[in-house]
């Protein structure tokens, strides 16, 4: 599984990296960007709940 | 800075660069021109796969790999030829639709065999570019391409705004993937490129070589137009052209960051420029001379992204207004050492967090002043500097230049 966040729809709600700190990383201002390697098979549960928690369905599943 | 730019033609002659009369169909075709028409798609493809030719716009990307891509997908096609110069400090694009019309257009034709696109189109803002192209399309007596009036703006010709633009959207790029040659105009396969890389396919086939179109400017000279070889050094073209870089340059247009003077014996190839961290990009160098300081030049550059950005993804405006605001504090004196810490955690930090490439030119540029310049930042942080204080600050970007105007032939 790889994940990656539309920074033009991120609106710094921070909830996905509150969910999955491993996969999603906060800017200074608050921002995320997901990991750019593949979701280790551990984390895709965590993963899939931060995608359905993002407020506004900024995080896009690729694979 | 409001000097007209110059034309400098190359010894020997340019294959690009002719002089600064616009060329009408007549003087296209007397010169050779349209006879890259003639070669089959898979002879102009193996010439551009071994020319090594690159995207000409800024990115660089193998311009062979772009057209294979398109070519396999199924389905309509379009061909976008990107005339929208978004990069301040370049106007090779511009010279090359107000000038040389018909060899933009040579490339389109060219472009368009090449992946079997239905449909042609030139997006552009410059109104002169954009009745210069649609006057030479009347020349030739037959609709073969569309212009579209793009907005101008430095991320109105980044590949997915301009996609978004011809689609009725507003010019803002848009997260990736999809790439146009995936899903571009109308959801079909979308070859995009620059006018410079369309007009180096079709120069290709005639002269075997590549060549490089490039902007020189800064220093208080009047800017200059030219056409190179790769692996020119700054330095040389500096000299040649009589500018001082004495505090280094700007490279890649704003693409590129800042470079110190010593950068001036790095070759001007895609590869030598990558290796030291900069962006060969559009080909626009500006030269900081000894009176300009590379502080101001980051602010200036800074400020510009911080208005030019298109205010969608946090990381960028938040970002590129906060390391501007570092930078500015930096020019005018008021800057404390904690800020410069800050500006150097931003600029790694935001790297690759934008939708499009703006906020990593940002970064860069900040990046490239700590970098080049860390004896310039310890004495601005010591006290005000005399010749950032000299230095305009206006609405606009001063590094700026104008477009060739055509003289009537
Ligand atoms: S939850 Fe959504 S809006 Fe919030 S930081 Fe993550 S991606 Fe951005
Ligand atoms: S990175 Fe900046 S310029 Fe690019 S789309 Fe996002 S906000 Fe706009």
């Amino acid at each position: 599984m790889r994940v990656n966040v539309d920074g033009t729809k991120c609106a710094a709600y921070a909830l996905c990296a509150e969910i999955a700190p491993q996969v999603f990383d906060l800017d200074d201002f608050g921002y995320a960007v997901a990991t750019p390697e593949d979701v280790p098979a551990a984390l895709e549960v965590v993963t899939g709940e931060a995608i359905e928690a993002c407020p506004v369905q900024a995080i896009r599943r690729l694979t | 800075m409001n000097i007209a730019t110059r034309v400098a033609v190359p010894d020997g002659g340019g294959m690009a660069v002719r002089g600064n009369v616009r060329e009408d169909l007549a003087r296209h075709l007397a010169a050779g021109g349209d006879s890259a028409l003639h070669h089959s798609p898979e002879a102009v493809l193996t010439a551009i796969r071994a020319a090594g030719l690159r995207g000409r716009g800024g990115a660089g990307f193998p311009v062979a790999a772009k057209i294979e891509a398109v070519r396999a997908a199924s389905g309509p096609r379009v061909l976008v030829a990107n005339g929208e110069e978004g990069e301040p400090a370049s106007v090779k694009d511009r010279y090359l639709m107000r000038t040389r019309p018909h060899l933009v257009i040579e490339g389109m034709l060219l472009a368009r065999r090449l992946v079997g696109a239905d449909r042609a189109i030139l997006y552009v803002s410059d109104a002169p570019s954009a009745r210069s192209v649609r006057q030479a399309l009347n020349e030739r007596g037959s609709p073969c391409a569309e212009v579209f009036d793009a907005e101008p703006g430095f991320v109105s010709g980044e590949e997915t705004a301009l996609v978004r633009a011809i689609d009725g959207g507003p010019a803002k790029p848009t997260a990736k993937p999809p790439r146009p040659f995936e899903q571009g105009v109308a959801g079909r396969p979308t070859l995009v490129l620059n006018v410079e890389s369309l007009a180096r396919m079709a120069l290709l086939t005639r002269f075997r070589r590549g060549g490089l179109l490039v902007t020189l400017s800064g220093s208080g000279r009047a800017p200059v137009l030219t056409e190179i070889r790769h692996g020119v050094r700054p330095a040389d073209l500096a000299a040649r052209h009589g500018f001082d870089a004495g505090r280094g340059f700007l490279a890649g247009g704003f693409s590129g960051g800042l470079l110190p003077p010593s950068a001036g014996d790095t070759p001007l190839t895609h590869e030598a420029m990558r290796a030291i961290g900069s962006t060969l990009g559009c080909g626009a160098l500006v030269a900081i001379g000894r009176d300009d300081c590379p502080v101001a030049a980051a602010a200036d550059v800074l400020a510009f992204f911080d208005r030019a950005n298109a205010g969608q993804c946090g990381s960028c405006f938040r970002g590129t207004g906060a390391m501007a605001g570092a930078v500015e504090a930096l020019r005018a004196g008021t800057a404390v050492a904690e800020q410069v810490d800050r500006l150097a955690q931003w600029a790694r930090q935001l790297r690759g967090r934008g939708a499009c490439g703006t906020l990593d030119a940002a970064c860069l540029t900040a990046d490239s002043l700590l970098l080049h310049f860390p004896d310039e930042i310890r004495n601005h942080l010591a006290e005000p500097c005399a010749r950032c204080a000299r230095l305009p600050v206006g609405a606009d970007t001063r590094f700026r230049v104008h477009p060739i105007e055509p003289e009537e032939g």
